[in-house]
């Protein structure tokens, strides 16, 4: 009988710590005390977040978590990296392993609504394309019917190809891989014609083609991927810190504000808005962060338009447009409200 | 009666000598051999050539940057400047030292177990057993006598592979033996029906299922804020879950003992352990050396696995290192490079079980 009422009383009490919401407001307390932002991102993919030759983690999702660091405590390398599969990252951040979710994550409502965690904002407008063998010469997925289609398994690339094809009542055959690199390698043995993937990433399978110019990335988007860092719900003081981190590197764009030029904007800038973002004219954000954390993010990580262009664009292998993820005054879809 | 002169004898006819001899006799001798031989030959000729021209004649060996290579071969330039991260992954440069001095450390213990007259052996293992691992452990982990401490997210690569093997198999072994010998203790049934349960319930899982739950469960059974390492759950997993094989692959050996050996032992006064430690289980194991590095190279392999949680070992800092935005399209070369690693440990250990079952045989082979 004693057994059984110690058992029961246990039962209990692991209930009661499991059903406590998780760290409400407690992330930021808990983030400075231990002096690192401890960030969950992909295990390797290209442009968002892989390790260099030197062990350094690099790419947009790695930049924001640097971001963060930068805005708590003036230093962009206070981030420790959790690795993580795409099964384990949301109970990586729901358990409390990790502060920041950074890991390509599609924001859904399901996501939103059902998995206790919140999405502030997006990083990367991605959606699902197709990549083409040029010598097909087609210049429309509405042309493709009939095609072989090389796609990862698993994934809601597959759903989404198979809602498109259905949609537009053409008929496909689908080529399922585990992997990325299994994937490309058939594209280029020819064991399909299309190879379907966010867009995002169908640059950089292309770029692992022995001939990259043998193939195109078709224009339509066939699914809207919007990327973006999540923290877990409930925990407003992170939940506004990791948000505005990343409005402040959009913002300083649109202000014209880069890594190279912040110091001289920040001693001569006759503009408001320029004054107010790199804390000379002293707004009460009261944020939690110092006064002046966007011109330390600026400065030790850069603009959007640098986080960008360095990791998947112009400077990078990947070459990616801006298109989408240009700022919403250059026809794209990045925009962030102001410091004021 | 003329003596009819001896004649001289003569040389085998040249085709059934020397290397045609051997090509006649070997390869030819009957029309499907000869088939089955020209089959492979020309097999062969399909893949080693382009294989050889690939990975060595048009392949490119130095350079810094993805742009010497020529990708007219193998660009084993990428190898090159990863060697370090494949072999440490993220362990800082400054403290790589440690790294090898654990490893020195392991040559130097395990090399004198090989020299046939060495008069300490058994202090010696005992030593590999007991006192190694507590070293090992500090001097990895640091944060004492002056080591920085080098938390275990920063380990990687083959040292990680190593890591985790080893502890795997110097953990499962003595835990299999007791499992096996509880699962066979007829006197004792609740001992029996325990061992029973954790022996079908760890094999009857995967063991990418036991890594995911460690991982992906655990923590939310866990309080708030307790957060044991991610390894430490990795390596408990494995452990267990290699020790439930182990117990089946002694058992087996246990079996083969005949009574006799059981019924003389006791008959000498000995009692259970001492006829099991003296007797049984020296003969037992010696059976099942084939078993048991089976299970060993079985788990040196799925150390692999653990990428699924996060952790880079070899294969997954090669994997990290193909998405490199710097490095896209090398992946072939990571992947022959790791295929070359595990072979060569693999190899390796097989050989040892073949060295260690010659030198055990007492002439009771079957």
């Amino acid at each position: 009988m004693k057994v059984r009422t110690l058992l029961s009383a246990i039962c209990v009490s692991a209930l009661a710590l499991a059903a406590v919401p998780a760290h409400a407001g407690a992330t930021f307390e808990a983030v400075k005390k231990k002096g690192f932002v401890q960030c969950g991102v992909n295990s390797g993919l290209p442009g968002f977040s892989a390790p260099d030759e030197k062990g350094v983690w690099k790419g947009i999702d790695v930049d924001v978590c640097r971001a963060v660091a930068a805005a708590v405590f003036g230093d962009a390398n206070k981030v420790k990296y959790t690795p993580l599969t795409a099964k384990e990252r949301f109970t990586a951040l729901q358990s409390g392993e990790i502060d920041i979710l950074s890991r390509n994550t599609t924001w859904t409502v399901t996501r939103d609504g059902g998995l206790g965690i919140s999405f502030t904002g997006i990083t990367y407008y991605d959606g699902q394309g197709f990549l083409v063998k040029k010598k097909l010469g087609v210049k429309s997925a509405l042309k493709l019917s009939g095609a072989t289609v090389c796609v990862q398994s698993g994934t809601t690339t597959e759903l989404n190809l198979a809602d498109y094809f259905g949609l537009h009542k053409m008929k496909f055959k689908p080529v399922v891989y585990d992997t990325a690199d299994e994937t490309v390698k058939s594209f280029e043995a020819g064991r399909c014609d299309v190879l379907t993937s966010d867009q995002s990433q169908l640059y950089a399978l292309r770029s692992k083609l022995a001939k990259p110019d043998s193939a195109v990335v078709l224009p339509e988007i066939i699914s809207k991927e919007p990327l973006g860092p999540a923290v877990r719900q409930g925990d407003v003081e992170w939940f506004n810190i990791v948000r505005w981190s990343l409005f402040a590197m959009i913002d300083a764009e649109d202000l014209g504000v880069t890594s190279t030029n912040v110091d001289q904007m920040k001693s001569s800038s006759k503009n408001p808005d320029v004054k107010r973002l790199l804390g000379v004219d002293v707004i009460k954000h009261g944020l939690g962060v110092p006064d002046d954390f966007a011109y330390k993010i600026i400065r030790l990580v850069g603009n959007y338009s640098e986080v960008f262009e360095r990791n998947v664009g112009a400077g990078s292998a990947l070459k990616i447009a801006r298109g989408q993820n240009a700022l919403w005054t250059k026809g794209g879809l990045q925009y962030a409200p102001p410091f004021r | 009666m003329a003596a009819v002169p001896r004649q001289p004898d003569l040389p085998p006819p040249a085709a059934a000598t020397g290397a045609l001899g051997w090509v006649r006799r070997n390869l030819f001798d009957s029309p499907l051999n000869g088939a089955l031989t020209l089959l492979a030959v020309y097999l062969l000729y399909l893949v080693v050539p382009p294989f050889v021209e690939w990975a060595i004649l048009k392949a490119d060996w130095s350079g810094t940057t993805a742009k010497d290579c020529s990708r007219a071969g193998a660009c084993w330039v990428f190898i090159g400047v990863r060697l370090n991260q494949f072999f440490y992954g993220f362990y800082p440069v400054a403290e790589q030292w440690r790294v090898n001095t654990c490893l020195a450390l392991l040559v130097a213990f395990v090399v004198p177990l090989f020299i046939k007259r060495f008069a300490l052996k058994q202090w010696l293992g005992a030593v590999l057993l007991v006192v190694y691992p507590v070293v090992a452990f500090h001097l990895l982990v640091g944060g004492h006598f002056g080591l920085a401490h080098v938390e275990t997210s920063k380990w990687g690569g083959l040292s990680l592979t190593l890591v985790i093997a080893i502890v795997g198999m110097v953990a499962a072994l003595p835990l299999g033996i007791l499992l096996a010998l509880g699962r066979r203790a007829t006197n004792m049934p609740v001992l029996k029906a325990l061992c029973v349960a954790f022996i079908e319930l760890w094999r009857g899982v995967p063991l990418i299922t036991v890594l995911f739950m460690s991982s992906v469960m655990l923590p939310f059974f866990l309080p708030e804020g307790m957060n044991f390492d991610k390894l430490l759950r990795a390596l408990i997993g494995v452990a267990l879950f290699e020790a439930a094989y182990m117990a089946e692959v002694v058992r087996g050996g246990l079996q083969g003992i005949p009574k006799g050996q059981f019924e003389a032992a006791a008959a000498l006064g000995l009692g259970f352990w001492r006829s099991t430690i003296l007797v049984i289980l020296p003969q037992a194991l010696k059976l099942v050396i084939p078993g048991i590095v089976n299970t060993f190279i079985a788990l040196f392999k799925d150390t692999s696995l653990v990428l699924i949680i996060g952790l880079f070992d070899l294969l997954g800092s090669i994997q990290a290192a193909n998405s490199d935005t710097n490095w896209l399209g090398f992946s072939t070369e990571g992947y022959v490079f790791a295929a070359c690693v595990y072979w060569v440990f693999c190899f390796g250990m097989s050989r040892y079980s073949q060295w260690l079952e010659r030198k055990l045989h007492t002439g009771h082979r079957r």
